[in-house]
This record gives structure tokens, C-alpha cells and sequence, in this order.
């Protein structure tokens, strides 16, 4: 069964046996690059073009890594933030690229439903890699492998997703994914970073860091922007750390065995300390290594790819 | 030249007339309201089963000339007006330059004389430049033809200065049209702040951004003792406090737009820019709320807030997106299908809302369809339905959101000062 889609714009979009089916593929793909010879002939003569409107390393890389182990023609393009002020036109560049030859085009975004916009506008098949605070669905299909690979399932746990809420893009596509797949969602955060009704997308929510901890079987912390406490959303760093900064004696305090996420680039020492990140709980490398296989298995369906037994081993 | 209305069922609350009656129109004047009238060598429009209406006003439109022609022109946009059923519209001063001079509205009134097929009433802006904070000349906007100030599209920040703008206006007995908002409360916002731009990941403009400015303007309102007009009303909240207001005798009115009586922000999901307007769609509870301001009367007026954009502006990301939807040729099949055929307005109470409401609210000499009257008149076939198709819309631009929608309410003629503005099958 091949994904029904043209494009991954995001998990609110799949079906609960679609994610799963992606998950599924993962597995094999995780297996394939991490042996010797890491290619796949899968995408051999296609090209997938990485466009970029914010900066990105481990996204971006880990996409065209992906792509070249499928044996995609990557190309990256890197566009500031500026040229869409200037009123760069999206549309015009999605068709230039297809013009170009784009098989797939991979959309990094400050703006929410730009992919949408791209994806509307031509043929190739779009991949979301972060819209503004929308979605970012290979993120969260990374984090779920991950919480299945380490813990062994998704239904029936319960999932804390700690910090920036408002703004952040991970959150909204764990949301969907965890809640499609039957886990408990606890969102916390100060007020002023918690959205206005986001329990109406199947979550609860509190601002208490100790309460959020409490029964959690996995703790995904979101990076918080630095710029953020200029425009008021909170007091300090300081404070910010102290209230919902996540410390061994916090962990201490957690389920045994409890997994912890972060999305990357961490703050060291404001959302999480460096002890935590590199303790025995977390998972922050394995994610990246997992985002490889997840954005592989992605591409592999997308194109058209079967069930996770027919990828040539 | 002599026109016969023949046999229409007249609706007209102000005169007294629910009734099939025949209307005779002579040298722009009506003549004769009677059963069964004869008229040789008039022009005879069998109207037999449709309803004839006192001509249709909105009151809140753009027409973008001077400036931005590539929009909507004075022509396209009256064209726009007549087919929508309007006998007048009244265009709002953020123009290129602005309606800030006698100079600039007395060329909008010229270029309506010219090129127009309604009639065309200038508002004038409240601060020079729409800057916020230094009165225009409103008396001489006044003299130039001016009915109403508004600084529309941007808020009158500073309260002293929209104090006396209303403490001003108030001398010339004009209106002033408040654009109610909070710029701090709304600024980089998208769509409605509530559940759907939490999942859709767009900023949100919290309904309080409204109310709190229409709270002040109400105070400023009772302070001053002018005339106070809200535009497009969009919340539950703003609703009730205009219904306070009226309960203690401010003289204070307002109008609500087809969109914000029809949907809800749920319309933005998918990010079709079309749905993205100023103030933003709302929830399923401030539609309810505009639906029973407009059935109690709290809301006095329809207007359309008809906001012309190229596709150029409005095919881009949802927030670079401009602000804004075409409404002139949607605007009374919206009102008749939402409002009219579920029981929530009568047709007479759609006159007051979109004929006499505005005309009161601007301060027109409105007599209706009364012998000695101008004759403007609308003529609706409530009951024939159509498929909302932008292209072929007179007006410039196709900025929609109700592309494909089925509509009750189709204009049969719109008569202007006595002449054929426009007529269905007649090009």
C-alpha cells in the first residue's frame, strides 16, 4: 500500500494506519543506512530540491542525506528570510523548480500553509519540513519511531510535550500523531506560550512543570527562542529556566525509565541541562539518526513505494 | 423617459406597503404607486412574482480610484454595485492619495458622474493622510460632498484625536466610522485567535482587539455626543456592548458584513487567502450573535466591505496575504439566504438593514417608494437561485470566498434616479 498522497504537508493529514505504515517502513530503512553500503536505487533519476527559508543544518542535511541514499539528485537552495519580505513570489518559484525538474520539492517555511501554497501550485510531490508554527510532520514521525523503538509502543502512554506550545511547529504534529496513535498528550508550558483552546485538539494542558512530569512515560522539551522573552511572552531566561527548565532533579522525580525528547538545537542549561540531554534517558542522537530513516521511508512512499517487506534488502 | 413596474409585491416597511402593487416612474421620480396603473409609451418591466424594494444601499465599500485601478475602478465597481441590486454605495477614503482633500472626493464625485452606474457617496478621511493624528479639513470634505469620516482600514489610535474628530464632525452633523481595532492587540495577526489558528499555526487577532476600541469609541461617543458608526462588527462581544449602548441612548449604530453573518474561521482551514479578511472570521458563537444583533435591530446595517485585491495579492503565503473580500455581487443573495429565507430577517426588516438603515446612518433624504420620491428601487427575485461564479463578476478582481456557493436572491433590475442601472439579461 503506498501512501494515498501526493505530498506530507502534515500528520493531521494521515490516516492513523498511515503513519504507522511509515513507521513500518522506517524500520527496514533504518537498517539499510546503517550498514556499509548505505544506497538504495529506489529514487535513481529523480530529483528532490531542498528549498529553504530559514536556516536549518540538521533538518536540511538529514533530508538530503535521505534523498542521496535513495540515489535522488539533491540539490539544496538556501533563501533568506529577507527575499520573502521583498515579496518573492512563492508560486513562481514552486514552478521554476518544476520547471527545473523537481520530483520533489522539500519546504522549509517561516509562514504556515506555504507547502500548501507550492503543493496547490505544481505536480512534484511537497514535503513539509516546518511551516511557520503549523507543522512539522517528519519531526514528530522521528519522535514517534523513537518512543516505539525505545519503549516498545505509542497507544497508552502518556506524553508530556514542555515549552514554547505557541510557537512551535513539533508540538502541533506530535499532537496529531500521538493522539492518532492513541497516546495521552499533556501539553505545559508558561500561559503566554500555551495556545488558546489547543485542548480542543485532544490534549491537556497545564502550567505546572511538576504536574506534567508526574506520570509521564515520555517528556518531549521543546527549544525555546531566545528572542521570544523581548516580546514579553516571559519575564527572563532566568525564570523561564527555573520554572520549566528540565534538570536531573526534575528527572529524579519522573517515572523510572521515563524517555526524553528534544527536537535540537538544544539551549543547554535554559530548556534542558547538558547532563539530561547526554543522560541515560534521553534520546537526542538517536532522533537524528532516526529522522534519516523516517524522511527515507517518506520519500520511498511517496514515490510510490509498497509495503516495508518489498524494499530490497 | 416613463417606467412601469409591473406587478411586483412591494416591500416597503417606511410607507406602509407589503403588497402587488405597480410602480410608475417618470423624469427619475416616482409617480404613481397603485394597483393596476396604465401607462402608454412607458417602458413596462413585468416584475409579476418578484419583489420591489426601495433601492439597496451599502454603505461600506472600496473602490480604489484613485490609485489602484488595477483593483477596481469607479466604473467596475458601481457596474459591480448595480448588478449586486445597490442603488448607492458609499466608498471609503483609503485611496491613493486618500479622500483626505475637497480636491480628492470632489474627483471621486466627478469620475462617478462620468464613468459611474450607481450613485457614489464619498467618505472622508478622518486624519490627514489616514496618519492618525492630525484632522483632515473635514469641513470642507463636508462641503465637497462628503457624507461620513473614517480613517477605514486603520484604526484612529490616539483617543484624543478621534475625541475631537467626533467633537468636530459632530458640528457638521456627519458620522464618524470607526475601524475598530487594537493595532498592539492585533498586530502580525492572520485570522481569528482561537482553535483554529492554534491548529492551523497562524497568528491569531483575539476578538478583544475589537471590543476593547469599540468600547472606547462607545465612551467617546457618550462624552462627545456625535455620531458613532462601527464598521463591520465581527464579534458576540461587540454586539452586546452596542446593544448596552443603545439601551442608555448613545447615538451609536453599526453594521455587520455578509462574511461575518455567514462563516466562521473554520473557512481558513486549507489556507484559501480569500477567507483572510479584516476584521477576521470568527466563531460559530459571534455569527449567532451578529445574526441576532441584525434581528433585533443592535445592528442597523449590511454593508459589504467590498475590498477588491488582485490575484498577485492574494496568491501568496496566507500572512503576506492582503486583508480583504469582494462582496458588491454576493452581498443581498448572502443576506436572503442566510438571513431571509431561515426566518431570521424579514424582507422588510432586510430593507431596513440595507436601504433605510444606512440611509438614516449617513444622513440621506431616503423617502422610499412614495409618488414625489427619487426613484431608486431594487428589484429581487427572491426565490431564483444561482451559482456564485467570480468570473464572471463585474467587478475587477475575484477575491471570494464564495466561489461555488449556491445563493438565493437574484437582482432582476436595479433602478437609479429613475433609469435602468442594471438589468438581468440585458447587458
Amino acid at each position: 500500500m503506498p501512501l494515498r498522497h501526493k505530498d506530507l504537508l502534515g500528520l493531521e493529514y494521515l490516516e492513523r494506519e498511515e503513519i504507522e505504515l511509515i513507521l513500518d517502513t522506517a524500520v527496514p530503512m533504518k537498517e539499510i543506512f546503517t550498514r556499509d553500503i548505505k544506497k538504495l536505487p529506489t529514487l535513481r533519476g529523480k530529483t528532490m530540491v531542498n528549498l529553504f527559508y530559514e536556516p536549518s543544518t540538521r533538518t536540511r542535511t538529514s533530508f538530503e542525506l535521505a534523498g542521496k541514499w535513495m540515489s535522488a539528485d539533491v540539490t539544496n537552495i538556501a533563501t533568506s528570510t529577507s527575499s520573502v519580505v521583498k515579496g518573492e513570489n512563492l508560486k513562481d518559484t514552486a514552478r521554476t523548480l518544476e520547471a527545473l525538474g523537481a520530483n520533489f520539492i522539500v519546504i522549509r517555511h517561516q509562514m504556515a500553509g506555504a507547502p500548501h501554497l507550492v503543493a496547490r501550485t505544481v505536480k512534484a510531490s511537497v514535503i513539509n519540513a516546518g511551516d511557520g508554527r503549523h507543522e512539522h510532520p517528519t519531526q514528530a514521525l522521528l519522535d514517534l519511531f523513537t518512543i516505539r523503538e525505545r519503549l516498545g509502543r505509542i497507544e497508552g502512554l502518556k506524553v508530556t510535550i514542555v515549552g514554547d506550545i505557541l510557537h512551535s511547529r513539533v508540538a502541533r504534529s506530535n499532537i496529531w500523531g500521538l493522539t492518532k496513535l492513541g497516546a495521552h498528550v499533556t501539553v505545559c508550558g508558561p500561559r503566554t506560550l500555551i495556545p488558546p483552546e489547543i485542548s480542543r485538539m485532544g490534549v491537556e494542558v497545564t502550567c505546572d512543570l511538576g504536574e506534567a512530569l508526574a506520570d509521564a512515560d515520555v517528556v518531549n522539551v521543546l527549544r525555546l527562542q531566545l528572542e521570544r522573552q523581548k516580546k514579553g511572552l516571559f519575564p527572563s531566561i532566568r525564570e523561564y529556566s527555573d520554572l520549566y527548565g528540565l534538570t536531573r532533579k526534575r528527572v529524579e522525580k519522573c517515572k523510572p525509565g521515563v524517555l526524553i525528547l528534544h527536537p535540537g538545537p538544544a539551549n543547554l542549561g535554559v530548556e534542558i541541562t547538558e547532563e539530561v540531554a547526554e543522560g541515560p534517558n534521553a534520546a537526542v542522537h538517536e532522533q537524528v539518526t532516526n529522522g534519516v530513516a523516517c524522511r527515507m521511508a517518506v520519500l520511498y512512499l511517496l514515490s510510490g513505494g509498497g509495503k516495508p517487506g518489498e524494499i530490497a534488502a | 423617459m416613463r417606467l412601469l413596474l409591473k406587478g411586483g409585491h412591494v416591500v416597503d416597511p417606511q410607507n406602509g406597503l407589503d403588497e402587488t402593487m405597480d410602480v410608475l416612474v417618470r423624469q427619475g421620480k416616482v409617480v404613481a404607486v397603485d394597483t393596476a396603473i396604465d401607462a402608454e409609451d412607458a417602458r413596462v418591466l413585468d416584475v409579476c412574482g418578484k419583489v420591489v424594494l426601495p433601492g439597496l444601499i451599502d454603505m461600506h465599500v472600496h473602490l480604489r480610484e484613485p490609485g489602484r485601478e488595477d483593483e477596481e475602478t469607479i466604473e467596475t465597481g458601481t457596474l459591480a454595485a448595480a448588478r449586486g441590486g445597490f442603488v448607492a454605495v458609499a466608498c471609503m477614503p483609503n485611496t491613493d492619495p486618500p479622500l483626505d482633500t475637497g480636491a480628492a472626493v470632489r474627483f471621486v464625485l466627478s469620475r462617478a458622474r462620468e464613468t459611474g452606474y450607481v450613485r457614489v457617496l464619498p467618505v472622508g478621511a478622518i486624519t490627514r493622510g489616514l496618519g492618525g493624528t492630525e484632522l483632515a479639513e473635514i469641513g470642507e470634505l463636508r462641503r465637497a460632498g462628503a457624507v461620513a469620516i473614517s480613517d477605514d482600514g486603520r484604526p484612529v489610535t490616539n483617543a484624543t484625536v478621534m475625541r475631537h474628530a467626533m467633537e468636530y464632525a459632530s458640528m457638521f452633523d456627519m458620522p464618524v466610522i470607526s475601524h475598530a481595532e487594537d493595532a498592539e492587540l492585533s498586530a502580525g495577526g492572520a485570522i481569528n485567535e482561537g482553535y483554529w489558528s492554534t491548529r492551523l499555526g497562524l497568528p491569531g487577532i483575539p476578538a478583544a482587539a475589537e471590543e476593547t476600541m469599540v468600547a472606547r469609541d462607545i465612551f467617546l461617543a457618550e462624552l462627545t455626543g456625535a455620531r458613532l458608526h462601527i464598521a463591520h462588527v465581527s464579534t458576540a462581544g461587540s454586539v452586546e456592548l452596542i446593544r448596552r449602548a443603545k439601551e442608555k441612548g448613545i447615538l451609536v449604530t453599526c453594521e455587520a458584513t455578509p462574511h461575518h453573518f455567514t462563516l466562521t474561521d473554520e473557512a481558513v482551514a486549507g489556507y484559501d487567502t480569500n477567507t483572510k479578511v479584516n476584521p477576521p472570521l470568527r466563531t460559530q458563537r459571534d455569527v449567532e450573535a451578529v445574526r441576532q444583533g441584525l434581528a433585533d435591530g443592535t445592528i442597523d446595517v449590511i454593508a459589504s466591505d467590498h475590498a477588491p485585491h488582485t490575484a498577485e495579492e492574494k496568491e501568496v503565503e496566507y500572512e503576506l496575504a492582503a486583508f480583504g473580500m469582494i462582496g458588491l455581487e454576493t452581498s443581498l443573495a448572502l443576506a436572503v439566504t442566510e438571513l431571509v429565507r431561515p426566518g431570521i430577517l424579514t424582507l422588510g426588516q432586510l430593507v431596513e438593514r440595507m436601504s433605510y438603515g444606512p440611509a438614516k446612518t449617513l444622513g440621506l433624504d431616503w423617502p422610499g417608494i412614495v409618488p414625489g420620491a427619487e426613484a431608486n428601487i431594487t428589484v429581487l427575485d427572491p426565490d431564483a437561485s444561482f451559482v456564485v461564479d467570480p468570473a464572471g463578476f463585474a467587478s475587477r478582481s475575484r477575491n471570494t470566498p464564495f466561489s461555488g456557493r449556491r445563493l438565493f436572491g437574484k437582482v432582476v433590475a436595479t433602478v437609479v434616479e429613475g433609469r435602468i442601472a442594471y438589468e438581468a439579461g440585458v447587458s
